[in-house]
């Protein structure tokens, strides 16, 4: 295999890994306006991502960060082109974390009111927009012949790529809510799987509608083969929801998430931006790639680390194994505001 | 300021300066916090665990900024200087990703096991999972500093004119380029100095202000603080020295930069201390210089050379005649001052710790009751702010030092801007980041504060909680 289609291929399971893990702690945070009835459950529902999420959300730095490395040109163009995306994505990343880290500080209704809204806004402002660019790179954008991104903010806002920001946030609420799901004890693991299965029925119609739209946009039979799997998976899902079986629940959205996001970069293979403009300006996997050598060397440090990084990081999942339920939440110890 | 690179430049500056705000606060404050709790898991001292808590909060508030502003890092290169990116991409970005894998997969994980874990894992183990998470900070900085020095001092690489691009020929280089080996000890010594001062100055505000309570345990961090201090900080002096020489070798015009030396020095270059005047080559007003040290910092002769901004403008309008740029020298006072400002606040710091350390001997503890009380206590305040402020003008000063450069010799700075993107863009995001960091910072600073002001917690020594048991937490969000 090429080097650069392996990377391509590195890729796609950093983002695979980045929305199936944070995919879930994105639903959770919006969770916590739709399903917590009071502070105890909003701190249960934190708490089943507070040791995690830092480390889910390490897989976007990650991700950008081999882009930069193995396909610079892809970076720099994307980067620079879905510039006001991106800076939404960031603003909501920022407070969403303070959020996360600074809520339980102060003993304070008003001060954590306002933490719930950043953690429910900066959750849903991602959700929704990586679906959006995702949606728009396998689309293809306006790119001139120097690779430059050539539209505006409004051209990233087509049909096709709402419908894909539409999918990416029902997807991740249902993928919170089975995860909250599986985590939890006592009531609110009764209303997150209804919850999941009600949002659950909105997503599988816009996902069957994106899939189909994909399959008939990239041709691929991998892709419809992909496409249908999801589906697959997806109703398998919310079946085992119905049936109280949490883990498979839970199993069944990280499949659907994991197939949609390959789906999505087999549609876009070998191209890693179409360009709408002129297919010969379109940035491929040859193109927009570093040098062997530079290849060379990653790849040997992400075939010895990566493994241990999911090692490790899976240990922490099974540290952190035992349901919680609003009985194990302590009193707030935070000093007064 | 209309033009997308001036706004590009001063986001840079911006969010960089802010986002190292909390760098070496994390960097030196994950250590010592892990250095307190294994006195505890060594000494079974109460004393040691309360530290532990009491510092591992202060730690962790600032660690949540640190994080959420290292996301913009990573993003600004793609969005602002989308031709820098592409035109280094193939080194740079190489060090970016194992940072990503090697560091921060280790700080976040292990954190998060340091944090919610104190009743689900072992003490041992516990204590283990702070020393990685710590670990992963050192190694996060050995990174990015390879990238950095890329920078300064372009190793191990090859240019391709057809693709307008630099290429990694030799790895090895960019990881072992001399610049990156002297930089990252000073830089983590630099952030040592920092954490040291915070402890420091946090515990001597404590046996001042409230004596009624903790003393004994504050004492013990107020010297564990100021050792690290004073050693950090000799180790930072020495360190630095040997950078500066270096700094001569590959950069000679950012250190004729930093004295604002424009003719050529034969031998026996004076160092001023200070200077009142324009800075511009005239005759200045006012100066107070100390005798060949320029030449000792320089060369480590005090009879040594140094090379003048003149000479070296006009030598480089020759070696890089075709690189658009007319003046190779960067802004001579930004340059001159935070050299100095660097240097002055940080033997500054030294002197405040050496100042505590001399307040608890023999196990004397200062009262506000006697006039070196309040004196001590002042210092105390500004302490941390001196060690801070001089990595933030240390930072200003090698980066400014190296414009016009982007990489030196190889991209000028305007080159790199990313050409899609207008100037009404880097607006936005300049206001927005400027805003919202402004608002964080002052919800850091009252979070930082109340917790300062609310003392020790209890121990409250850890057990390991049973699978099944209903009992609360010991740590939730």
């Amino acid at each position: 295999m090429e080097l650069t289609t392996f990377w391509f291929i590195l890729i796609a399971v950093l983002f695979v890994g980045y929305f199936v893990l944070e995919g879930f702690d994105f639903g959770v945070g919006m969770l916590v306006g739709l399903l917590a009835k009071n502070e105890k459950e909003r701190r249960v529902l934190l708490n089943t991502v507070g040791p995690v999420w830092d480390g889910n959300e390490v897989w976007l730095l990650v991700g950008g960060g081999a882009l930069f490395a193995a396909f610079p040109e892809w970076y720099a163009t994307l980067f620079s082109g879905f510039y006001l995306p991106l800076l939404l994505i960031l603003v909501a990343l920022i407070i969403r974390g303070v959020a996360f880290e600074y809520r339980g500080k102060r003993d304070d209704d008003t001060w954590r009111a306002r933490w719930d809204w950043a953690i429910i806004v900066g959750s849903f402002v991602p959700a929704l927009l990586w679906g959006v660019a995702f949606a728009n790179i396998v689309r293809g954008v306006p790119l001139d012949s120097a690779h430059e991104y050539t539209g505006g903010f409004f051209n990233l806002l087509n049909p096709y790529a709402l419908l894909g920001g539409l999918v990416t946030l029902t997807a991740f609420i249902v993928h919170g809510a089975f995860f909250v799901a599986l985590k939890t004890v006592g009531d609110i693991r009764e209303r997150a799987h209804k919850l999941g299965q009600q949002v659950g029925l909105l997503c599988a119609a816009l996902a069957v509608a994106f899939i189909v739209w994909t399959g008939i946009d990239q041709g691929q039979l991998a892709v419809w083969i992909l496409g249908a799997l999801a589906a697959v998976a997806f109703l398998a899902g919310l079946g085992a929801s119905l049936k109280q079986r949490d883990g498979w629940a839970f199993v069944g959205t990280a499949l659907t998430i994991g197939l949609v996001v390959s789906m999505l970069f087999v549609g876009l293979f070998p191209d890693v931006l179409p360009s709408t403009i002129d297919a010969a300006y379109s940035l491929t996997t040859t193109n927009a790639s570093s040098t062997p050598y530079t290849l060379k060397i990653m790849s040997w440090v992400a075939v010895f680390f990566t493994p241990i990084v999911i090692g490790y990081q899976s240990w922490s999942y099974w540290v952190f194994r035992k349901r919680i339920g609003v009985q194990h939440i302590p009193d707030p110890v935070a000093p007064k505001a | 300021m209309d033009s997308a690179l001036e706004l590009a430049r001063w986001q840079f500056g911006i969010t960089t300066v802010y986002h190292y705000l909390f760098v070496p606060i994390t960097i030196s404050m994950s250590f010592l916090v892990a250095i307190m709790q294994t006195f505890w898991w060594r000494t079974g001292d109460e004393k040691w665990l309360r530290l532990t808590r009491f510092f591992g909060k202060l730690f962790l508030i600032n660690f949540a900024m640190g994080v959420v502003t290292g996301i913009v890092q990573e993003f600004q290169f793609g969005m602002n200087w989308s031709s820098y990116s592409r035109f280094v991409g193939d080194i740079f970005g190489a060090p970016l990703a194992i940072e990503g894998l090697l560091a921060f997969f280790l700080e976040s994980t292990f954190l998060g096991l340091w944090i919610f874990g104190w009743d689900r894992l072992k003490p041992g183990l516990h204590l283990m999972t702070i020393w990685i998470a710590a670990i992963g900070t050192a190694l996060s900085a050995y990174f990015i500093l390879a990238a950095n020095s890329f920078m300064q001092n372009p190793q191990g690489f090859t240019m391709n004119t057809d693709r307008g691009r630099a290429e990694l020929t030799d790895f090895a280089a960019v990881l072992l380029n001399k610049v990156t080996l002297v930089t990252v000890p000073h830089t983590l010594l630099a952030a040592f100095m920092v954490g040291g001062a915070f402890v420091a100055a946090i515990a001597m505000w404590h046996i001042l202000r409230r004596p009624e309570s903790g003393v004994e345990a504050f004492v013990s961090a107020a010297k564990l603080g100021a050792v690290t201090l004073l050693i950090a900080g000799l180790g930072s002096v020495l360190s630095g020295d040997i950078q500066g020489k270096i700094m001569t070798e590959v950069q000679p015009m950012k250190m004729a930069a930093a004295e604002a030396l424009y003719e050529d020095a034969d031998g026996c270059a004076p160092f001023s201390v200070l200077t009142i005047g324009t800075l511009d080559g005239s005759e200045s007003v006012f100066s107070i210089e100390v005798p060949c040290v320029l030449s000792q910092l320089a060369t480590g002769s005090f009879d040594g050379k140094v090379r003048g901004i003149n000479s070296l403008n006009a030598e480089y309008a020759k070696t890089f005649a075709d690189s658009g740029i007319t003046n190779f020298a960067p802004n001579i006072p930004v340059t001159y001052w935070s050299f100095r400002l660097m240097m002055g606040l940080g033997f500054l710091a030294m002197a405040v710790g050496a100042w505590i350390l001399w307040a608890l001997r023999k196990g004397r503890v200062p009262s506000l009751e006697t006039k070196s009380g309040k004196w001590l206590l002042r210092a105390a305040i500004l302490l941390p702010f001196m060690p801070l402020f001089a990595n933030s003008f240390g930072w200003i000063f090698t980066e400014m030092g190296r414009q016009p450069w982007v990489v030196f010799g190889l991209m000028p700075t305007a080159a790199g801007v990313s050409p899609s993107v207008s100037a009404a863009h880097v607006w936005t995001s300049l206001i927005t980041f400027t805003l919202l960091y402004g608002a964080l910072a002052v919800v850091e600073i009252k979070l930082l504060m109340t917790y300062i002001n609310k003392g020790l917690p209890p121990a409250d020594p850890p057990t390991v909680r049973d699978d099944d048991s209903e009992t609360p937490l010991a740590f939730a969000y």
